[in-house]
């Protein structure tokens, strides 16, 4: 890892009464790389992108963003800094038009409504969405409403974009098409981290992956290592099927 | 998209003629009366829905902030011989001072118990006016007449005065209004009326943009207050602060239309009229009469237009298209 340090995750443990949602995990992004999160149901992995984006206070541990200390702080302070996200499932203004969701994500840099009408539309070209500008948000399909979602987080100008899932429920067309969209976003210089299910946008997409299982991270290594990895197998399939693998 | 076209632009000009000149046609003081009062509740309408309408935030509770807006005024004239003018604004800045300290621990309250806790935060100052002596409890104030003049917001030979300034302070609200829809603020306050989170992921600092649709629509809603209690020349908490008018208030901006600026001023011209005629020809019978039928319009209108008179209007117009 030579290009330089952007998100700094330090043993960071978040615990809803008894359950350790996270416990005691560490991982860093460096800019310009896509980082994948992934692991089975209930491991963690979304507590983890809000205990990063302050949507959950930590328990334990530190958070640094641009070599600042974002521990707990507010989520729109965050967002400022640059550090942008998505939902599980695609959060939109429903009764907006895409291109007034997507400027809504722009008065974060602009202030004059016409820059921030311009940029919005910049991005719309940019998403594949500028066809769709006067739809309404709720007309979308699953995918383009994941597509907004990207669009609006792109509006935002955003130094780090974490993806949760959002390749989650596409077809095999739409998933390439994401796929292509997110190399995109990394080709301006944004720096990636998903959380996804789908192991072929993993292996497509990621320069690293981590491995979280009852909310502890177990691996961390290139794609293809992690998939043969027999832990990560373990964790995934159970143990019976490690057994019959070997 | 809020681009205004010369159409829209000489339209709206048309209309302001029209009800410039209006009064002039009218000539009865009741017909006057009853447009006043419309175009104060379209105020408050208006006011309602930067705060329920853009940001989801349900106040029942307007009454306080028009109340405290006629007290502040008409306390500041009797006992300091403060100009109404004076007493106008600094009634806006009590009651914007005083939804930001009743709203900001309120932050994470949405929906319905939003709703609850104005409910309660109006009937509160309602009870602290009906037994605040220096205010005169439940008595009320008696505005003391003065010489009629624009100076001393004060007018005895004739209503027009009072009917001009109202239509006055209702295009400014209209104009706050549409000038926050159109900005930055109106697209923060419609992403937080659909959900904190997405607000919040989108940069939004919640708890501060809600304070200031509170606020804004606080400072409007107590102007309308501090004119009622000029042209009333009366007031007291059982006119001025009750759920009756915080409802009326709600009324007028839902079934109008509560997500644009102009619904409340239609659902006022529609609905005040409608009950203070009804009231003329059938409420001295004291059957309540005038009442079950002021109720019937209100359930044919949300049965049949639960997006209020201006939606139907404009879906007619894009229809026409």
């Amino acid at each position: 890892m030579n290009a330089p340090l952007l998100l700094d995750v330090q043993r960071v443990s978040k615990y809803f009464g008894g359950l350790r949602a996270n416990d005691n995990i560490s991982f860093q992004v460096s800019r310009g790389e896509i980082l994948s999160i992934i692991g089975p149901n209930g491991a963690g992995k979304s507590t983890l992108f809000n205990c990063i984006t302050g949507f959950h206070r930590l328990d334990k541990g530190r958070v640094l963003f641009k070599g600042l200390d974002i521990t707990n702080r507010k989520p729109h302070v965050i967002a400022k800094l640059g550090a942008v996200r998505t939902f599980q499932i695609a959060q939109v203004i429903s009764d907006m038009t895409v291109l007034e969701n997507v400027m809504t994500g722009g008065f974060l840099r602009h202030v004059r409504v016409k820059d921030v009408r311009l940029n919005a539309e910049e991005v719309l070209a940019f998403t594949g969405l500028m066809a769709k500008r006067n739809y309404n948000a709720q007309a979308l399909s699953v995918s383009d409403k994941k597509r907004l979602e990207v669009s609006m987080a792109l509006a935002m100008e955003p130094e780090l974009l974490m993806l949760d899932e959002s390749m989650a429920g596409l077809t095999p067309v739409e998933l390439k098409e994401m796929i292509e969209l997110i190399r995109k976003v990394r080709g301006k210089g944004i720096t990636i981290v998903v959380v996804e299910h789908v192991m072929e946008a993993v292996m497509e997409l990621s320069d690293r992956v981590i491995v979280l299982n009852y909310g502890r991270k177990i691996l961390e290594g290139s794609p293809k290592e992690v998939v043969a990895d027999r832990e990560v197998i373990r964790a995934y399939l159970g143990d019976r099927y490690d057994a019959v693998g070997q | 998209m809020h681009r205004t076209s010369w159409k829209q632009l000489s339209l709206g000009g048309t209309v302001l003629v029209l009800v410039i000149i209006l009064p002039l046609v009218v000539a009865s003081p009741f017909g006057q009366h009853v447009m006043i009062l419309t175009f104060m509740f379209a105020m408050c309408g208006v006011a309602w829905t930067l705060m329920g309408g853009y940001a989801g935030m349900f106040s029942f509770g307007q009454a306080a902030f028009f109340g405290i807006g006629a007290y502040t005024s008409s306390f500041l004239l009797l006992t300091f011989h403060v100009s109404p003018w004076i007493g106008l604004v600094a009634g806006g800045i009590i009651a914007s001072l005083l939804a930001a300290a009743i709203g900001y621990p309120c932050s994470n309250l949405r929906g319905h118990y939003f709703a609850i806790a104005s409910i309660a935060f109006a009937e509160i100052i309602h009870i602290i006016f009906n037994n605040w002596k220096m205010v005169g409890a439940a008595e009320g104030l008696t505005i003391p007449m003065l010489k009629e003049s624009l100076a001393n917001f004060m007018f005895h030979s004739s209503k027009l005065p009072y009917y001009y300034i109202i239509l006055a302070f209702l295009l400014l609200a209209v104009t706050v209004c549409y000038w926050v829809s159109t900005s930055k603020m109106g697209y923060y306050f419609r992403a937080i009326k659909e959900s904190h989170e997405i607000a919040q992921v989108l940069g939004v600092d919640v708890v501060r943009y809600r304070l200031y649709a509170i606020m804004l629509s606080a400072f409007l809603t107590s102007m309308a207050g501090t004119f009622y209690a000029q042209y009333i020349l009366y007031i007291d908490p059982e006119s001025v602060m009750i759920l009756a008018v915080s409802v009326q208030i709600v009324l007028v901006a839902m079934l109008g239309g509560a997500n644009t600026v102009l619904g409340p001023v239609v659902g006022a011209a529609i609905l005040v009229p409608f009950s203070e005629y009804a009231r003329a020809w059938l409420g001295y019978k004291g059957t309540g009469f005038d009442m079950i039928i002021y109720g019937a319009l209100i359930t044919v209108i949300s049965m049949y237009q639960p997006n209020g008179v201006w939606g139907a209007i404009t879906e007619l117009v894009r229809r026409e298209k």
